[in-house]
């Protein structure tokens, strides 16, 4: 019975010291941001590994997201005869949730997982440890430019998947279907705000970013040297990330779309 | 890979971002019907506004001439105050009326301006006098329902 106890205690402890770990590197990493702003190529090297290496990507899920939605949409929309609204669905559905979501979630397992796996290896093989012998601060060489380059290339690939999610409606819709092209977009622009929707799907977006670059960056510095703890880290950088995702998202669309 | 070739993906990887922004912003989101037209401010007071919201559009013979930019109660005259942003190219007489029309039977509730006679045109911070409140359906229902209640007990 104590022992139970005290293995709760344990774990509780346990995860606050990560709670705390994870904050200290966070602040870590921003402090030492001034960095990256006067070698603004290390960050646009890492925007070009996770941005644009995970562009493919985001751009056919975004297409077939929009495939889909505008099919199931068509659906449910054809029962009320107000097959016109499937633009106003389709591109609500992605600006607000589809698009910053999913492509959080895609870029965790795209992206995250490499950041993850990048800085295990470093720490595996020593390098991290060899750049601190050489007086060069691997927050300040390694982590920063990657953080910033995370948080820069997602609300990118957000935009881009909302995009062309978009469009997959309207080929779905309009080429496929039949739907009237004028009520397909101008039931959307009626309905979509700039402000309520786009620019609250973009300010997700960034926070997503931080998000999942700063756990999978988090998971890499702490992974245990070895193989298998740059495995673990790696299956840990999806899982928490992932939560982390739909966790905030609740959050956020509570503040956003509340009232 | 060199750092020219690099910097260039880089920068057209940003670039499409910026695109697909404005895409969501023009194509998909109401950022083209935002007018920078110049506009007067014209005040209606109203009993019931119904489901009326800010931003609804203010239309006339079904062409958007403006929009509502303000509601607010007037504690003394208990009765809801509504600002139209007018756009300066369309005016109206003085003696026009405005109305809360709803677009179909249950869409979005709108406000309706029929032109009246006069030869005076509403200028910045005018008043218009004549004024139609929402028609609220439960209201129609219950008013409908008392009344042939009513006429059955006469029978």
């Amino acid at each position: 019975m104590i022992n139970a106890i005290s293995r709760l205690g344990k774990r509780v402890r346990l995860s606050i010291m990560g709670l705390g770990d994870f904050m200290r590197l966070a602040g870590a990493i921003l402090i030492r941001s001034g960095a990256a702003l006067r070698r603004p190529r290390l960050v646009s090297q890492q925007v070009h590994f996770i941005g644009n290496h995970s562009l493919l990507i985001i751009a056919v899920s975004g297409l077939f997201v929009g495939f889909v939605l505008g099919l199931q949409g068509y659906y449910t929309l054809s029962r009320y005869g107000s097959e016109e609204a499937l633009g106003l669905l389709v591109a609500l559905s992605l600006t607000r949730e589809l698009g910053p979501v999913v492509t959080a979630l895609l870029f965790a397992g795209r992206a995250g997982t490499s950041l993850t796996a990048e800085i295990g290896l470093m720490k595996a093989g020593e390098q991290l440890a060899a750049m601190e012998v050489m007086a060069v601060d691997p927050i300040r060489r390694v982590l920063v430019p990657r953080f910033w380059g995370g948080v820069i290339a997602m609300p990118v690939l957000a935009a881009v998947f909302s995009m062309v999610g978009v469009i997959g409606g309207w080929v779905v819709g309009v080429m496929l279907i039949g739907i009237d092209p004028g009520a397909f977009w101008s039931q959307m622009q009626e309905g979509v705000d700039v402000i309520n929707d786009v620019l609250n799907g973009f300010i997700k977006s960034v926070v997503f970013g931080v998000a999942v670059t700063l756990v999978a960056l988090h998971a890499g510095w702490t992974a245990r040297a070895t193989p298998e703890g740059v495995s673990r880290a790696t299956t840990r950088t999806v899982v928490h990330s992932s939560l982390l995702i739909l966790g905030l998202d609740f959050v956020m669309t509570a503040l956003m779309f509340g009232n | 890979m060199t750092r020219d070739k690099t910097d260039f993906w880089v920068g057209f990887f940003v670039l499409l971002g910026a695109v697909a922004l404005v895409f969501l912003a023009l194509r998909a989101g109401n950022m083209s019907s935002f007018t920078f037209a110049s506009t007067y401010q014209v005040e209606a007071h109203f009993d019931n506004l119904g489901g009326l919201k800010v931003r609804a559009p203010v239309k006339s013979s079904g062409v958007v001439v403006g929009r509502v930019s303000g509601i607010s109660f007037d504690n003394e005259r208990f009765q809801a105050v509504v600002t139209l942003d007018l756009e300066s190219r369309y005016e109206f007489p003085t003696d026009s009326s405005i109305s809360i029309l709803t677009s179909g039977l249950l869409g979005e509730q709108y406000i309706g301006i029929t032109p009246g006679g006069e030869d005076k045109m509403l200028a910045q911070g005018n008043t218009i006098q004549y004024t139609q409140s929402a028609v609220v359906l439960e209201e129609l229902i219950s008013k409908f329902l008392y009344s042939s209640a009513g006429n059955q007990d006469q029978q």
